[in-house]
Parts: C-alpha cells; sequence; structure tokens
C-alpha cells in the first residue's frame, strides 16, 4: 500500500502540474514537452490502476506518434505566439465555463462510481471486471469484449478513421503536370539493351544525333 | 537476511534496484566491447587494423574513449536552449536503459516480467525520437535541426511497420509476455518464430511470411536507430553530424550509449522474436536435470551469442551498404514495408484462425 500511495500522488502531481505548465509556458515547443510529461504520468495513473495494456496504448499512440507530429508542428511553424494571448481576458469567461462544466461532469462521475459503483453495460464476466479472478489478462479481456459486443462500433470507428485519412490525402495531395516525376518502377526495368547504344567511330569523327 | 525482508516494501525495493544496476553494468560492459568490435568489423572489411594501441589488440579503447569524454569541457552554445539541451542526451540514455527492464536475459532472470512486455518494448522504442529531437531543436543552430526533422519523420515512418511486424508473432505466440514468448519456442531450432513457430511440419510452410518478416524487422530496427545505411539525421557529407553536431564531451557520450543501447536492443528483439531468445538451438532435455541457476546461465549464454551474431550484421550493414537518400529511405518505408507485413498480419491472422484450429 505504501508504495503504491507514494507512486499515486507523485504521479498525479505531476500530472497537474505538467497540464498547469501547458497552457502558462511562454515558449510553446515547451508547452508540448510538458504536454508529453503530463501524458506519460497519465499512463503511469493507469498501470497503477492495473489497465496496464491502455498504459502502453496511450504511450505509444499519443507520446510516440501524436505528440510527435505536434512538437513538428510546432517547431515548424513560426506563430506569433504574444499575438494569440491577446484575447486572454475575452475569452476567460467561455473558457472558464467549459472548464467548469467538465469539472462537474468529472465530479459527477466520480460521485456515482464512489457510491453505487460502475454501471454494468452487459453481463459477461469479462466486462464487468472480473479478469482478476479467471486470470484473463488486461489486452485479452478488452480485446473479447470489442470483437464481440461493440464490434459494430469498432467497425465505425474504423471507418471515420479511413474517411479522414482519404480526407486528409485528397486535400494535401497535388500532382502538377510540369513538374517531372521519378517513376521508380521505370529505372528497375531498365536494362542495358535499353540504356545504353554501342557506336562505333572512324578516327576523327564525331557523334552527331 | 531471510525470504520475508525481500517481501517488504523497503526489501523488494532494494531488489529490484540490485537487479537494475546488475543489468545496466552488464549492458555497459557489453557496450564498451561491442563498440570495439564495430569499429574492428568496419576497419577489417576496409583492410586497415583498426583501433589497437590502448590495450592488447586495442580491447581497453572503449575505457580510454570514456576518460576523454568525461574529462572534456561541456560546452553549451550562446542561443541554446539550457535545460532541454541538456534533458535531450538524458533521455536518450534513460530509454535506451529503461527498455532493458522487460528483456528476459535467461529462463527466469528478467527485471520486471510484465504481461505487457511487447507494448512496453514498442512504447519506450517509439519515445526514443525525443531525446534527438529535443537535442535538435535546443541546439538552436540549422544542420542540428535538420538532422532532428529527419530522425523524427524516419522514426515514426518505420515504427509503423515495426508494429506490424510484431503483430504477426503476437499472432502466432497469442501473449504480449516476452518470456511467454521465448518460452513457446523452446526444443530446437525449427519451432522459432522465423519458421512458423512450434508446431507439426507442415506449419512450417509460415517460413515464407515469417522470414521475409524477420528480415523487415531487421532493417526497420536499423533504420529506428539511425544506423548505417539509414543513418540520415547524422549524415556528416551533408549535414555535418545532424542533431549532435553542438554536443561535447558528456552529452555527447550519453546520446552515443543510449544510440548503442538501442543497436543492442534491436538485436535482442530480433532474437527474442523470431530466433527463441535464450532457448538453444537443439533440444535441451539435459538442461531439466541441471540446478535452475546452471540451466538459466546455459540460456543466458545462447541469448548472448545471438545478440553478439546480429550487432555483427549491424556492423556489417554499416561496413558495406551505402547510405540510402531521403526520397528511397521514405518509399523503402512507406510503399514496400508497410504494404508487405499489412498483408503479412492478415495472412498470418487467417492461418491462425483456418490453419492452426485456433
Amino acid at each position: 500500500m505504501g508504495l503504491q500511495a507514494i507512486a499515486f500522488y507523485l504521479l498525479a502531481i505531476v500530472t497537474i502540474a505538467a497540464g498547469f505548465a501547458v497552457v502558462s509556458a511562454r515558449n510553446p515547443v515547451h508547452s508540448v514537452l510538458f504536454l508529453i510529461a503530463a501524458f506519460f504520468s497519465a499512463a503511469g495513473l493507469f498501470v497503477l490502476m492495473g489497465a496496464e495494456f491502455l498504459a502502453m496504448l496511450l504511450v505509444v499512440v499519443y507520446v510516440g506518434a501524436v505528440a510527435v507530429l505536434f512538437l513538428f508542428v510546432v517547431m515548424m511553424l513560426d506563430v506569433d505566439f504574444a499575438a494569440l494571448r491577446q484575447g486572454f481576458a475575452r475569452y476567460l469567461p467561455i473558457g472558464g465555463l467549459i472548464a467548469g462544466g467538465l469539472a462537474m461532469e468529472m465530479v459527477i462521475v466520480s460521485y456515482t462510481v464512489a457510491t453505487t459503483g460502475a454501471a454494468k453495460l452487459n453481463d459477461t464476466p469479462l466486462a464487468s471486471g472480473a479478469h482478476a479472478a479467471t486470470g484473463v489478462t488486461n489486452a485479452e479481456a478488452i480485446g473479447r469484449v470489442l470483437y464481440t459486443n461493440y464490434v459494430y462500433f469498432f467497425q465505425a470507428a474504423g471507418m471515420v478513421l479511413l474517411v479522414a485519412m482519404i480526407g486528409a490525402i485528397v486535400l494535401t495531395l497535388r500532382h502538377k503536370p510540369s513538374v517531372r516525376r521519378q517513376v521508380i518502377a521505370d529505372q528497375v526495368a531498365r536494362t542495358r539493351r535499353g540504356g545504353m547504344r554501342v557506336v562505333s567511330l572512324k578516327p576523327g569523327e564525331g557523334v552527331s544525333e | 537476511m531471510n525470504a520475508s525482508f525481500w517481501g517488504t516494501p523497503g526489501g523488494w525495493t532494494l531488489l529490484t534496484v540490485l537487479q537494475i544496476l546488475a543489468v545496466m553494468v552488464w549492458i555497459l560492459l557489453s557496450l564498451a566491447f561491442l563498440l570495439l568490435a564495430d569499429r574492428k568489423i568496419w576497419a577489417g572489411v576496409q583492410m586497415r587494423k583498426g583501433p589497437n594501441v590502448v590495450g592488447p589488440f586495442g580491447l581497453l579503447q572503449s575505457f580510454a574513449d570514456f576518460g576523454k569524454f568525461l574529462l572534456k569541457e561541456i560546452v553549451i552554445p550562446a542561443g541554446a536552449d539550457k535545460t532541454v539541451f541538456l534533458l535531450a542526451p538524458l533521455i536518450a540514455f534513460t530509454l535506451g536503459f529503461g527498455a532493458w527492464a522487460v528483456i528476459p536475459l535467461a529462463p527466469g532472470w528478467v527485471v520486471s516480467n510484465i504481461n505487457v512486455g511487447v507494448l512496453y518494448l514498442f512504447a519506450i522504442s517509439s519515445l526514443g525520437v525525443y531525446g534527438i529531437i529535443m537535442g535538435g531543436w535546443a541546439s538552436n543552430s540549422k544542420y542540428p535541426f535538420l538532422g532532428s526533422l529527419r530522425s523524427a519523420a524516419q522514426m515514426v515512418s518505420y515504427e509503423v511497420s515495426i508494429g506490424f511486424v510484431i503483430v504477426t508473432v503476437i499472432i502466432l505466440a497469442g501473449t504480449l509476455n516476452l518470456q511467454q514468448i521465448v518460452a513457446s519456442q523452446g526444443g530446437g531450432f525449427w519451432n522459432w518464430y522465423v519458421f512458423g513457430g512450434p508446431g507439426p511440419l507442415w506449419t512450417k510452410l509460415l517460413t515464407v511470411i515469417m522470414l521475409p518478416m524477420a528480415g523487415i524487422f531487421f532493417i526497420s530496427g536499423l533504420a529506428e536507430t539511425n544506423r548505417p545505411p539509414f543513418d540520415l539525421p547524422e549524415a556528416e557529407s551533408e549535414l555535418v553530424a545532424g542533431y549532435a553536431v553542438e554536443y561535447s564531451s558528456t552529452p555527447y557520450l550519453l546520446f552515443q550509449i543510449g544510440e548503442y543501447a538501442n543497436i543492442v536492443l534491436i538485436c535482442a528483439m530480433t532474437s527474442i522474436l523470431f530466433f527463441g531468445g535464450w532457448q538453444a538451438p537443439f533440444p535441451t532435455p539435459f538442461t531439466a536435470h541441471w540446478s535452475p541457476t546452471a540451466a538459466s546461465f546455459f540460456g543466458f549464454m545462447w541469448f548472448f551469442a545471438k545478440i553478439i551474431f546480429f550487432f555483427f550484421l549491424v556492423a556489417m550493414a554499416k561496413a558495406i551498404v551505402p547510405r540510402y537518400r531521403y526520397d528511397q529511405l521514405m518509399r523503402l518505408g512507406w510503399k514496400v514495408f508497410l504494404p508487405t507485413s499489412l498483408v503479412a498480419v492478415v495472412v498470418v491472422a487467417a492461418w491462425r484462425v483456418f490453419g492452426m484450429g485456433a
């Protein structure tokens, strides 16, 4: 218990501090680095809850891929962040309203779970969190629920992502007809027969095409 | 000192720290000699002698270099972001060693035998890009920045195919636990996943898929660790030394050690996922009568031998393969490796469902 409590408070404090630093840091690159720290400590909290599969996915997807692209873009863009900060007072009320709403929701959810327990979406033993007793690992439990009860939602989410990906490609892919492009297949298919020509020359004679 | 002491929080912490230290000291010592081997192999291919002055055959060269690195001055560029500049090599170093926590060195020899070991490895190796990208940005200089941008794009690209290749092994093994993945490959080299894993003779047909997968994994590993022929982030003919231009002394040393730890890690992962890890390449019924320590040591020798073999391949690749052009690198990653591994995942999954009878 002792070690777990220490780890929880350490990770929770780091998460909150890093989250605060994301919005307060002056340098946008520092903001992204703090965001990564927040993701990472959140993954640590997941591990403490016994959801090690989710923790690893959080690190792989958010820290390993999404945040890298964030960092990439923030480093490349030359945005005047001082200008973006101008409207702070103007946006404070609506921002505060949203933050307050989110906090309220979280309090309600935590209160409900603490008093009445988590809602059971179905009665399969794996979905109701009995995996600790049956010895089924985290990944297997999630997989069984995801690919049976929620397979349509899973597929729909996949389709949404596919559409988004195609949309991004369509928006950015441009072929200028004037630009000569490298055709790898042609290069690989090139043989000695088509690529060179042996011309026998007499001394003193040049080659004229 | 009895068993109950190790069960208390204090004893458990002490035991884990000792285990971590044992693994780290072993890796650092191995790295000293692997680094020398890297240079010696490179020299041998070019008909040079390589380092041969410090100690017999130059065996102590790495230690001399180590002392030199420590004694030199740390230079921080005037316009650099000091904190991030010094944090970057620390992150590279820490991540290079953090991944070793889940590597099963021998039967029962692993610091942390977690159930999602493969994912942990994948997560840690996907973080490796931060050391480089932070170092390149914080240097506040053109070439390091270009190097770090190249590195970020390259590592993100090759991670995808590495992920899919790992999935094929996971599908065959049916577990994410590295110790179980290795244990299931026992009984001879024909049970390794590169030959389709354990099963009757006709399952060896899977070699057609798994052998190329092992190749893709190894080559993507080279790209992931910025080794030649994919060392574009530090291409000396274009970018001086890439992200490491402004680094000197101990921070540079940390970068180097982290990079080599990652290279050895890729060698270890190749042997664990495809070549049986600590399993001997023949049936070993005789170890059943041995004491557990002796059997573990026997397994550890095989694991170490496999790591050294793959490191030899890495060193040879550096010596004999010319550097890729950047567009060729991207083409190989996205247009060759990614579709191939994606098809392989589908085929192996179908094999698992219809061929192996679940």
